[in-house]
């Protein structure tokens, strides 16, 4: 299980509910931004500036850290055209990158298949999060599935350590294919030791795991945490998955995304720590995505859903910068009210899969897109 | 009462409904098994649902608009509650054919409009839910309908309408698709207000007689000016949409069949039973209920026992109804709803038009270990009252030896058929302990623990997996 040479490793972060583009990457030197934000629009003082542009929101102080030494890429204006400004749909073309006809097939599931083709361990693909995500989903191609690694297995309900092992043992012999009487017996008893052998690697995780960083008290740090776990355990997983949100601010914008921000960028500033105190960081990258920016004008009290988005990239392969350009916002360049994305997001799939993980992106993203040097 | 009618009642309440308690099985074998299904026919026999305690307690789930995951709250308390459980399961049905999701159509209202349209047409005359299917607003925009243009034709709506909800591949042609599309030209929806601030405003169906094609068009071999109530009618009288009909109904029903899209290169496991619930449709002028009668009285549906794997529907609410506790909508009832889709099933969401990919395909590492934790976690919990009444019975009965209380407690749960080395390792577990005892307060703590524990494991079994 354990790789003498150092795959890379992907992570990504899905913001859920459509991160407000212009309130994490401010353009504050723009005057249209301040006379289309009465509201929500954050005053100049209080922006953590990168250059002489754009800056953070006032709650990603930790995120101007890794700004500053260089392992944070900023994508501007990421999406795709014709933005369907629904949530379940937009979500679905991140997925799947099928922006015409409804996919079914994960971008994450097909490089996970190209990753691990004869399916040698379950563990190659890992989800933080309640379920699988349609990223993920691809028939035949197995992920692992956690929301919480210190709970994490089958039958958690049994907590006495002796009898839950008897247990899981008489599960092991009654999923044994050889008793199996069907093609479908036989491969509910293969899914399931499967599943018992992903869960008693995963749970040894936490175990073999020590670190001085601490980690904020909230739950997308927690995640993350597990992710470290199990990336520092060396079980061979290359894609690991994990989301938080919800970022859907139509109302009250202003409290609710201080609280999102502060939490993402504090929980990741800890996971890049410990990488780096570990030395574990030089094969990895995450990639944080959101569905959709959100509108440039506020309504009062939040902001509704948009089209053109930010992208980000960290890590220390990552070479730090501004990629892509601030879309305009000249009241003529809005379409619908929204900033126009300049960027095709299958871009940067191709970028990652291609320039980092060392696959064919052509046929996972479904075309050929333009990349950005973030990784080469 | 012998257990070849208990089995055989709790398969017939595990397929025509979403299970039930023992005690409510028992009672139904009183009956007996004929009446049963007459009564699972009959709906308006049944009391209604009623919504009042959901509207009280859980006001965000009457039209949900756009709140992601929180849409299938409602169904799934109404699927839990139902005094009509094939009415809830005929919706289910329907909505893995008209499958119909919030990923296009962005409103959970629309979506869950339709489920309403199921359960009051959905046991009546197939031809008018075609109609109405035809007419539906959010089938409409799922399938650019809207875009259907006398002067620009849109197919999608037409293809689809052939293809995944009437005939299936094979018994069309090209042109047939395009005659068909041009014929619904101008079935539309109303001009759309401009969206609020968390979603948009319902819709409704317009036909347009202007934007309508109104020239002679032939399809299937009839010539006219045709529209889409003749396109349904020539659709209906062609025995190829009776025998699509009918091998759903046999893969919902009865044992799982090959995907959708392979029906027109695989043929039917049992060509017989699909022929003989495509004759009674068309005999019967496509009703529902005629079918699904000769379906519950068949040998093939009797003899299938255990023939599918549920799909994740059943799976979270059979076991809520088989364990109890869940009628009344206490808070937890949005995440109790997700449980579904964490399995693969995300209800009023189905991955694409095609619906969901059914049997084996249910099954992965990480749906099977939600299956496995879910229901370990509801009939580990004593306090249920399902496992309270199953306890009891242990008790009362007064089951001490091991084997004994394995072959009850699959009795009991089920009945649940499981191969020799299974019930030889449940034994096996069970003797680690000794002999149960029922005298002491502390005996029957112990041994209810232990039931526990035995249940978790028999629910975590590949056999509970089948429906």
């Amino acid at each position: 299980m354990t790789s003498t040479k150092k795959d890379p490793i992907l992570v990504v972060f899905q913001l859920s509910g459509g991160n407000d583009y212009l309130n994490t990457v401010i353009p504050y030197s723009n005057p249209l931004y301040y006379d289309y934000r009465p509201t929500v629009g954050i005053a100049e003082e209080r922006v953590i500036k990168i250059d002489d542009k754009v800056g953070f929101h006032p709650e990603m102080g930790p995120m101007k850290n890794i700004w500053d030494r260089g392992d944070m890429a900023i994508i501007h204006g990421i999406g795709y055209a014709n933005s369907p400004r629904s949530h379940f749909r937009s979500m679905d073309i991140w997925h799947t990158c099928e922006p015409d006809k409804l996919g079914t097939e994960g971008w994450l599931g097909r490089a996970t298949r190209d990753i691990d083709p004869n399916k040698e361990n379950v563990l190659t693909t890992v989800s933080f999060g309640p379920s699988l995500f349609r990223a993920l989903a691809l028939s035949g191609t197995p992920v692992a599935v956690v929301d919480d690694l210190d709970n994490y297995g089958l039958l958690p309900g049994i907590t006495e350590t002796e009898q839950r092992t008897k247990i899981l043992d008489r599960f092991a012999r009654m999923y044994s294919p050889a008793i199996g009487s069907s093609a479908v017996m036989d491969y509910l008893g293969q899914t399931g030791l499967d599943t018992l052998e992903g869960a008693d690697i995963l749970k040894e995780a936490p175990r073999m795991y020590s670190s001085d960083v601490e980690y904020p008290d909230t739950p997308i740090a927690k995640k993350l945490k597990g992710i470290a776990q199990v990336h520092m355990a060396n079980f061979g997983t290359r894609i690991f998955y994990l989301d938080h949100g919800s970022f859907d601010s139509h109302s009250n914008q202003t409290g609710m995304a201080d609280k999102l921000l502060s939490d993402v960028s504090h929980g990741l500033d800890a996971f890049l720590d410990d990488l780096r105190e570990h030395n574990v960081d030089d094969n990895v990258v995450v990639l944080m995505f959101t569905e959709f920016g959100r509108r440039t004008h506020d309504n009062g009290s939040g902001t509704d859903h948009g089209a053109g988005g930010a992208a980000f990239m960290f890590g220390t392969n990552v070479k730090g910068g501004q990629y892509s350009e601030f879309p305009s916002m000249a009241a003529n360049d809005l379409e619908q009210g929204d900033v126009v994305p300049n960027y095709d997001f299958r871009g940067l799939y191709t970028t990652v899969l291609e320039d980092f993980m060392g696959l064919d992106a052509k046929p996972i993203v479904d075309g050929t897109f333009e990349k950005l040097p973030i990784l080469a | 009462m012998g257990d070849q009618d208990i089995a055989l009642m709790a398969h017939l309440m595990r397929r025509a409904g979403f299970g039930a308690t023992r005690e409510e099985i028992e009672a139904r074998v009183a009956k007996g098994y004929d009446a049963t299904v007459e009564e699972l026919l009959d709906t308006e026999q049944q009391e209604p649902l009623t919504r009042i305690e959901m509207m009280r307690y859980h006001p965000w789930t009457w039209r949900p608009g756009t709140l992601p995951g929180m849409g299938a709250s409602e169904w799934l308390h109404d699927m839990i509650n139902t005094k009509r459980p094939l009415e809830e399961k005929m919706a289910l049905f329907w909505h893995g054919i008209f499958a119909t999701g919030v990923s296009k159509v962005d409103h959970y209202d629309d979506v869950m409009d339709m489920i309403v349209k199921f359960r009051e047409l959905g046991m009546g005359d197939f031809r008018k839910l075609l109609i109405e299917m035809a007419k539906d607003p959010a089938m409409i925009y799922l399938l650019d309908n809207n875009d259907n243009h006398a002067d620009a034709v849109n197919e999608n709506w037409g293809r689809e309408l052939l293809e995944l909800f009437s005939m299936g591949v094979g018994n069309y042609t090209e042109v047939d698709v395009r005659e068909c599309s041009r014929a619904f030209t101008g079935w539309t929806i109303q001009p759309k207000l401009p969206r609020g601030p968390i979603g948009r405003h319902d819709w409704f169906f317009e036909y347009r007689e202007e934007d309508h094609d109104d020239t002679e068009k032939t399809f299937l071999g009839q010539t006219g000016n045709l529209n889409g109530e003749d396109i349904i009618r020539i659709i209906s009288e062609d025995p190829a949409c009776a025998r699509f009909i009918a091998r759903h109904l046999y893969n919902f029903f009865v044992a799982d069949e090959a995907q959708v899209p392979a029906w027109s290169v695989t043929p039917p496991q049992n060509p017989e039973a699909v022929d003989l619930l495509a004759n009674t449709l068309m005999e019967s002028g496509y009703d529902m209920r005629a079918a699904l009668r000769v379906l519950f009285n068949s040998d093939f549906f009797k003899n299938a026992r255990f023939a599918r794997l549920k799909n994740p529907t059943e799976v979270v609410v059979g076991t809520l109804r088989m364990v109890g506790g869940a009628e009344f909508p206490a808070p937890g009832i949005g995440e109790l709803s997700r449980q579904p889709s964490y399995m693969g099933q995300d209800l009023l969401n189905p991955p694409s038009v095609e619906g969901w990919h059914t049997g084996a395909e249910w099954i992965n590492s990480g749906s099977l270990m939600r299956r496995v934790n879910f229901t370990a976690e509801l009939v580990g919990d004593v306090s249920r009252p399902g496992i309270k009444d199953l306890v009891d019975r242990l008790k009362a009965q007064n089951v001490t030896a091991p084997a004994a209380a394995v072959d009850s407690c699959l009795d009991l749960i089920g009945p649940l058929e499981v191969n020799k080395e299974s019930r030889d390792e449940l034994i096996g577990f069970m003797s680690e302990g000794g002999d149960f005892s029922w005298d002491t307060p502390d005996q029957i703590a112990t041994s209810t623990k232990r039931v526990s524990e035995l249940l978790q494991l028999i629910v975590s079994l590949r056999e509970y997996q089948y429906a």
